[in-house]
């Protein structure tokens, strides 16, 4: 029948095309980041590339604040949200019984399916002065409470990839250690979790990743300030991140100028931290997922 | 019984460690837990007395602070319709080719290195691209179409991630036995594989769909606008959208009635989070039914 | 007997190095009960599996030799292996139930050749479960889930599904590990009835079963055909020391 072979070979096709869609996408992507961010290296001045002032009006066209307060909140976000994160993840795995799990699985789904501006819209109306009164200081826009709401963000990927990664420690793992006298409590902490511990710094990596990426949530409580963060002091004052930089600053732009170019090349960074942190985190998976194949075989 | 030169720690002492251990984890996971239960809970107390029939259909009045939202709901539908319409059938396909077809080899690698890149990309990047391709270079100008496309992009790789685990779930006994009756691969697929895999593609659509409908950063220059005297008319026509039209409302309009600001979010929660129900519906009724 | 099936001096190997079969030559008569006999991981599934082709499905990577089949080789690359796997059926270990209903189930291998009509269908189905001796149990049943039947019930209808295609050869490899003793004992009755019209090979699960079902048997060590020979005497005056040895029991 050679009709159904012709079709059978035109959607083998079309399958095969969809697939490698993925290589082109990323590779379009790329191409046209670098296409409309190379004017840059030549229209700025390269002083003010590597200066310490984002005042694109006056052409300071320095990335370093931005970067710093990305680095800033993702940071404070990391540290709040790790422990949380963790906590949770071996409670879930480890210590919940069965009814609790069911409550807390479907919640910890539902911080992660929330949108981003919900929470800034929250983070704004709510939690900044809340900040400003507690703490006391002039405004409750700051790195901190951008950190806060990032890590909101950050903990569902942290908390389901590390659960996975504790759940798929062999059973036996356990039973040995507490065949040899441990506690539950002596198995986690000596055994469960650093077998675990490849999945966990890949969850964390990834949830953080996700952290640096977030716009709409830092662009409503951080105060966009583009300060380049010096101390501590820093993650109590606002300050501005890469990507609030471009969400806020793309719509008043004049196509073609300097800051045009600029933004693309912020959003060129971003692009190529993703790409390193995602890579990093995947290999460590691919890896892990291999010794683990041949430790159960 | 121990031995003369070691020294145990009682076992009182190790029960009240882990004792205190448990405790602190439970605290930690509850205080994890707890703000998402009040998030929901506020926007819902708070943005209830906004609801209304009128709120719901009409159209915005007196520069978005009085009437209602309909323009910003219409067009979130239609911004997550356009964005299922490409997404998926291009998601799915290149699932199919990753758990069916592709053989072990450099390429299929470069096209799974190519997809956790996909996955990983800030969403604010996403609307730079599609600034740059979409509005600008094809001149699709900011519409729904730009917006649309830009939106399917994203949400490609959860939908073919998740696709893909679907395929895979499948035994792989079934499709040993159609080839032995003399099936051809794409026969096995189209008539085993996928329709099993069916009910985990569809969860895994819809909770990439619910992803898509609450983003603002890709749809900022390439779909949304705030103030639209009218409804888009055709896909060239940018259109309002709930996440941007919260965006403005909270941080960029004067003396905006905090009453709206939380029932326009409620709004928004409502639409996430009945997707979010849908899946899971959809998961636990395909997981009972399951023969395999 | 006339040869049904020429194996000429076949080899296959696999991607990681392991031979699986090495020079392995015999014929497969026509109309009677081929047994293929030995230790596990010997090659006789492998064997099998060569006669329609779903090595294919594995990583072999080199096969050499031939497999006539009414005059076409079946080693050959360009060899349609739709059409062979319409004309050689199998039936497996396990009893694999596709996800669909009984008549599903029946009607599946047909489907996929493109044949149509409500009446040819339902017919082909009910010759192909009288022949397995399944009809009367689920006459009424057809359109109800096969996963529904019982563990016999399923093996026969695996065999009904292989069946409807009308096949000139049915492979079998361990059609009853999985099956109680009376359950086995029917399929083997089946098999003893449908040996009269097909050409069958089958891979026994126990040395009994070889003995009891086998009109020639070939005993695989290793991935070599030690010794093939009438099944009434093979198993009581065997001609190869290993196969003796294999026989009384020795090794398993």
């Amino acid at each position: 029948m050679p009709a159904a072979n012709w079709r059978e070979f035109l959607i083998t096709q079309l399958v095969r095309a969809s697939g490698y869609s993925a290589i082109l996408i990323v590779a379009l992507i790329f191409f046209f980041l670098v296409r409309e961010s190379s004017p840059a290296l030549s229209q700025a001045d390269p002083a003010s590339l590597f200066g310490a002032r984002w005042y694109p009006i006056e052409g300071h066209f320095s990335l370093w604040p931005l970067l710093g307060g990305s680095l800033v909140v993702t940071l404070g976000a990391a540290l709040i949200a790790l422990p949380f994160g963790l906590a949770t993840a071996v409670y879930i795995a480890e210590v919940a019984p069965r009814w609790a799990r069911e409550i807390l699985k479907p919640l910890v789904e539902i911080l992660g399916g929330l949108p981003s501006v919900l929470l800034g819209f929250l983070g704004f109306l709510v939690l900044a002065p809340l900040v400003r009164t507690t703490l006391a200081i002039p405004t409750g826009l700051t790195a901190f409470t951008g950190a806060l709401l990032l890590a909101g963000i950050s903990i569902p990927t942290i908390v389901s990839i590390s659960e996975d990664a504790l759940d798929a420690v062999p059973r036996t793992y356990r039973e040995a250690a507490l065949a040899l006298g441990a506690t539950p409590w002596q198995t986690i902490w000596r055994v469960t979790v650093p077998a675990a511990r490849s999945g966990i710094v890949t969850a964390v990596m990834l949830g953080l990743g996700r952290a640096v990426g977030e716009t709409m949530t830092v662009m409503m409580v951080t105060g966009n300030a583009p300060v380049l963060p010096t101390g501590p002091a820093a993650l109590f004052s606002p300050v501005r991140t890469m990507t609030a930089t471009i969400a806020a600053e793309m719509g008043e732009v004049a196509r073609g100028s300097t800051h045009y170019h600029v933004l693309f090349l912020i959003g060129l960074v971003l692009f190529l931290l993703s790409l390193v942190v995602n890579l990093i985190a995947s290999s460590a998976v691919l890896r892990a997922r291999r010794r683990a194949e041949r430790l159960l075989s | 019984m121990t031995a003369p030169n070691a020294s145990p720690t009682p076992a009182r002492h190790r029960r009240r460690v882990q004792r205190l251990g448990y405790a602190f984890l439970t605290l930690a996971a509850v205080a994890t837990v707890a703000p998402i239960v009040l998030v929901v809970a506020h926007i819902v107390v708070q943005g209830a007395p906004a609801i209304s029939l009128a709120f719901l259909t009409e159209m915005p009045r007196a520069g978005m602070r009085q009437g209602g939202v309909l323009p910003a709901i219409l067009g979130t539908f239609w911004l997550t319709l356009g964005t299922g319409a490409l997404a998926v059938p291009l998601g799915i396909g290149a699932a199919t080719y990753l758990a069916e077809y592709a053989p072990e080899s450099r390429w299929t690698r470069a096209i799974r290195v190519a997809l956790i890149n996909l996955a990983g990309i800030p969403s604010v990047v996403y609307g730079l691209f599609g600034l740059g391709l979409f509005v600008l270079f094809l001149q699709f100008g900011t519409s729904l179409l730009a917006g649309s496309l830009t939106l399917s992009l994203m949400t490609l790789p959860v939908i073919i991630s998740t696709a893909e685990e679907a395929l895979r779930a499948v035994p792989n006994s079934f499709r040993v036995v159609s080839i032995s009756l003399g099936g051809t691969r794409w026969q096995t697929v189209r008539r085993i594989v996928l329709p099993q895999a069916l009910p985990g593609i569809l969860t895994g659509v819809i909770l990439g769909l619910e992803r898509a409908a609450g983003e603002t950063a890709p749809i900022l220059f390439t779909a949304a606008s705030f103030f639209l005297p009218r409804l888009p008319q055709s896909v060239f026509d940018p259109t309002m959208a709930l996440p941007y039209h919260l965006f403005v409302i909270s941080t960029q309009v004067p003396e905006m009635p905090v009453r709206l600001q939380y029932g326009t979010a409620l709004v928004l929660l409502a639409f996430v989070l009945g997707m979010n129900l849908l899946a899971t519906l959809i998961r636990s009724r395909a997981r009972a039914r399951r023969t395999w | 007997m006339p040869a049904k099936i020429v194996i000429e001096d076949l080899s296959v190997a696999y991607s990681d190095g392991t031979e699986s079969l090495r020079g392995v030559s015999l014929s497969i008569a026509d109309r009677a009960i081929t047994v293929l006999f030995g230790p596990a991981g010997g090659g006789k599934s492998t064997l099998l599996r060569a006669l329609n082709r779903l090595n294919d499905l594995a990583d072999v990577v080199t096969v050499s030799g031939h497999v006539w089949l009414d005059g076409a080789d079946l080693v050959d690359p360009r060899l349609d292996v739709v059409a062979l796997r319409r004309k050689v059926g199998m039936v497996f270990a396990q009893p694999v139930v596709l996800p669909l209903s009984i008549r599903g189930n029946l009607t599946y291998g047909l489907e996929l050749a493109g044949v149509r009509g409500r009446s040819r269908l339902e017919d082909a189905a009910e010759r192909a479960l009288r022949a397995a001796a399944l009809w009367d149990e689920v006459r009424d049943r057809l359109d109800e889930p096969a996963a529904a039947l019982s563990g016999g019930q399923q093996q026969r209808l695996c065999l009904a599904r292989v069946l409807a295609l009308e096949p000139q050869v049915i492979l079998l490899d361990e059609p009853t590990s999985g099956l109680d003793p009376i359950s086995t004992g029917s399929v083997e009755a089946t098999l003893q009835e449908l040996k009269k019209r097909y050409t069958i090979v089958l891979v026994p699960h126990s040395l009994q079963q070889a003995a009891r079902m086998a009109d020639y048997a070939g005993f695989v060590l290793a991935g070599q055909l030690i010794e093939f020979a009438p099944g009434r005497q093979i198993f009581t005056h065997p001609r190869d020391k290993r196969t003796e040895d294999y026989v009384e029991g020795r090794y398993g």
